[in-house]
């Protein structure tokens, strides 16, 4: 049922070949998921979020530091190996140093026409970040104008952006459905469908949710649902990690991650100021951890996604070296515990050990009191 | 025979004084009535000034350079904060200074003194994270001003207003919860103090550029500190333009920090506080760091000025200018700030790529040593980019591995065997012991 957002997964430079072939426009690849895409895709460009490709690689020693983190140079390998000369455009909406590093690093050895870095807040929290940031994003808008030649007016700003929030009605039914005793949907399934809508046409990734939606609310799993897990942390779309997972008792019933349900959880909300509205979502976005301040919200948000959807564990993930993430990890296993959710931390490489993390997620469930495991 | 005469600075024992008074104020600060905040170095200490002139602050960097600098003291810190589960590669001033805190040790003798309140700015992951802790550890409130809007050349009216708009919140805020009424006097006082202060520090480093260099950079890590800790304060501005005038007489006298200088390099970020002989070692070859981007411009202010040069960056009081209100006070220290030198390699390498290069021909420098430093993610952010743009300019360049604040990261011998290879490259010797000693 999931086959296509499989493949586009795995084949996303096919894809955004096909769609320059098909389209015309261009390709923007975007670093971050608080880039707003809205903007870029209302242009008649293909905004597309970059990943890395989990393998390991050395092309990015005498680019970045060996004390950031792998998925920082991990992206930025891609583009020094070229696996994105398709792409003509870059931009960065700001989060931490490690991602913003492959970008500016991009900027001077990878090939592009056009990079913009968008000065995104990281004080969300205060009610001056909403006229800054629609400042901000007004110049990304002209700066896009610029390049392409082409007028981003009111209405296809309107547009695409319900549009988007189609995306993540969507989206966000499909995870409803794992709410139950019995998901119809697995984790791996869910982190395939998020992550290949970073790569692929909002329109097409919504026929095929649409396409699948009433199939899914009446689909049997064959196979037990065993522990229920929720995965926190850094940016993780590795899927031999979370096959693993599912694979020893238990199923992902839910996340918080950048690459899952933090990249389309809130909507746009229309109130007449299209720019506005747009800019106030991704300020209202449940956080990463980097703009998680001086309040703790992101904490309480997991909370309620672990109540919503029957958590007995979780496990804390974490690309080594991402400081956002370790300064967040500490309180956070305190304060899931403190509310009853045991937690298993393990730490993620480009490539991660799942033989020794098998050993660990199994313990981990037989703590849990698992069942299915014997 | 050394080349040159040399003589400890006259105001040492001053600066040392300074800095030991700022950290017993703090302490002995409830005592008396008074407030105190902690929060980082860049912070923006001329706006809790106004709550009166009874205000003391720790900031957590030069803080924790001073525990790092105490080894013993510095590894109870870091294995206190490993304790606690916190990550071994998170900034090491800030596990060190966290450290302090779980122990309830003073690193200048007794109890961790409480604060008040936490004060601070965002412009590296850690800043906002780091306080943040530290407010639910001691339970009092917090303010952080987010001051990433991008490099100065880029600043308009609204990435400027957005520091402003934050800085109007804060003052709000003060009040709120000191109950004190706030003094926009002492806020104009304390703003005229930090542009003199910072100013002042950029002339003293552009003395530097004299040969045989007045100052080497292990003795300026012990004076560019006093910016760290209170640049908005009048003893600092009073003490910089003091410490200046002497500076200029040892420049017309001649007077070397190394009397053997022969060959002139910078470093890059902060150095390994535990191992600042490594600056010494240098001078057995008749090398001398004059400084670094780090120490020019981490409190330093500079512009660029008409002939291209770069210089100390003109005060409001040399325009002529007067500060007429609150409001005016704020725009010129959010303006003032967001041009820092060390502000602007966190959008894009090549502007410190730029700047470095500035100084390697303003400063007439045969090399530079770049401190991979781990302990750090701000200051190494785009590091390995410097080093390509730096050699690829033709400038012999070294790089070494280490840690500010965690000594377990250093590798000495190793740093040291790196040296050896970079003087020789640069047909540097080791030098017959001389009669003079170095500076201070």
């Amino acid at each position: 049922m999931f086959a296509r957002f499989f493949d586009w997964y795995e084949n996303r430079h096919d894809y955004a070949r096909k769609w320059l072939e098909k389209n015309g426009g261009e390709v923007v690849g975007c670093f971050c998921s608080y880039a707003p895409e809205e903007l870029i895709y209302a242009a008649g460009l293909l905004p597309v979020r970059m990943l890395g490709s989990h393998e390991p690689q050395d092309v990015t020693e005498p680019h970045i530091f060996g004390m950031f983190c792998p998925f920082c140079r991990d992206v930025l390998a891609q583009g020094l190996k070229g696996r994105c000369d398709y792409m003509k455009g870059v931009m960065l909406a700001q989060s931490c140093l490690h991602l913003r590093q492959s970008f500016t690093s991009w900027k001077n050895h990878v090939p592009a026409d056009y990079a913009f870095y968008l000065y995104m807040p990281n004080k969300v929290q205060t009610d001056h970040a909403r006229p800054y940031f629609k400042g901000e994003l007004e110049k990304f808008k002209q700066s896009l104008e610029q390049w392409t030649g082409r007028t981003i007016t009111n209405e296809s700003l309107q547009g695409t952006a319900e549009l988007y929030n189609e995306n993540r009605r969507l989206m966000h039914e499909v995870y409803d459905l794992r709410k139950g005793p019995n998901p119809p949907v697995t984790g791996l399934e869910a982190m395939v469908m998020v992550a290949s809508s970073f790569f692929v046409d909002k329109k097409e990734h919504n026929a095929e949710l649409e396409r699948i939606l009433p199939e899914l609310k009446s689909r049997r799993l064959d196979r037990e649902t065993g522990g229920r897990l929720m995965i926190v942390g850094s940016e993780n779309d590795d899927t031999e990690f979370v096959k693993m997972v599912e694979s020893v008792g238990s199923s992902v019933v839910v996340d918080d991650h950048c690459t899952g349900s933090r990249y389309f959880w809130n909507l746009t909300q229309f109130t007449g100021d299209i720019m506005q509205d747009i800019a106030n979502r991704y300020l209202d976005r449940p956080p990463c951890p980097t703009k998680d301040w001086e309040e703790r919200r992101r904490f309480p948000h997991i909370l309620n996604l672990a109540k919503e959807f029957s958590v007995d564990g979780v496990i804390l993930i974490q690309q080594k070296f991402c400081d956002p993430h370790e300064c967040d990890m500490v309180p956070l296993k305190e304060f899931l515990n403190s509310n009853g959710y045991p937690t298993l931390f393990l730490e993620f490489d480009v490539t991660v050990p799942v033989g020794q993390m098998r050993v660990r997620v199994e313990a981990f469930l037989e703590m849990l009191g698992v069942e299915e495991l014997f | 025979m050394a080349e040159y005469k040399t003589e400890p600075l006259k105001c040492w024992q001053k600066a040392k004084e300074l800095r030991l008074k700022y950290y017993k104020d703090y302490q002995e600060a409830r005592s008396k009535g008074g407030i105190r905040w902690t929060g980082g170095a860049w912070a923006f200490d001329a706006i809790p000034a106004g709550l009166g002139r009874d205000v003391y602050n720790v900031t957590g960097e030069p803080y924790a350079a001073s525990l790092a600098f105490d080894k013993k003291l510095s590894m109870e810190c870091l294995e206190a904060a490993e304790a606690k589960g916190w990550a071994r590669d998170l900034c090491s001033y800030m596990r060190n200074y966290w450290g302090s805190m779980y122990l309830g040790k003073y690193a200048f003798g007794g109890e961790y003194p409480e604060p008040d309140f936490c004060f601070q700015d965002h412009i590296c992951c850690s800043h906002g994270k780091w306080y943040q802790h530290v407010a639910e550890y001691k339970k009092v409130p917090y303010f952080c001003i987010d001051v990433s809007v991008g490099p100065y050349e880029d600043v308009d009216e609204n990435r400027l207003m957005f520091v402003v708009n934050q800085m109007h919140e804060s003052i709000e805020w003060l009040q709120k919860i000191t109950g004190r009424k706030y003094q926009d006097e002492l806020l104009i006082e304390a703003v005229e103090n930090e542009t003199r202060s910072t100013s002042t520090w950029a002339e003293i480093c552009c003395l530097n550029m004299a040969k045989p260099a007045p100052l080497d950079e292990k003795s300026m890590y012990s004076l560019y500190v006093h910016g760290t800790l209170a640049k908005h304060s009048r003893e600092v501005a009073d003490f910089y333009e003091e410490l200046r005038d002497e500076v200029k007489y040892r420049v017309e006298n001649r007077i070397a920090a190394v009397p053997d200088e022969k060959c002139r390099l910078m470093s890059d970020t902060q150095p390994p506080w535990g191992f600042l002989k490594v600056f010494r070692y240098l001078e057995k070859f008749g090398a001398i760091s004059i400084g670094s981007l780090y120490t020019f411009g981490l409190i330093g202010i500079w512009e660029t000025k008409p002939d291209g040069s770069w210089g100390p960056r003109t005060t409001p009081m040399q325009k002529g200018e007067t500060i007429s209100s609150r409001d005016h006070a704020l725009r010129i220290l959010a303006d003032w700030n967001l041009s820092k030198p060390e502000w602007q390699h966190f959008y894009d390498p090549n502007l410190k790529t730029e700047m470095m290069l500035q100084i390697v021909k303003q400063w007439q420098l045969d090399g530079v040593m770049l401190h991979l430093n781990r302990g750090c993610e701000g200051l190494t952010c785009g590091i390995m980019e410097n080093r390509l743009g730096i050699a690829e300019a033709g400038v012999p360049i070294m790089t070494f591995e280490g840690n500010m604040g965690d000594e377990r990261e250093f590798d000495e011998k190793r740093v040291i065997a790196r040296i050896d290879s970079f003087m020789e490259t640069l047909g540097m010797e080791m030098l017959e012991p001389s009669a003079n000693t170095a500076s201070p």
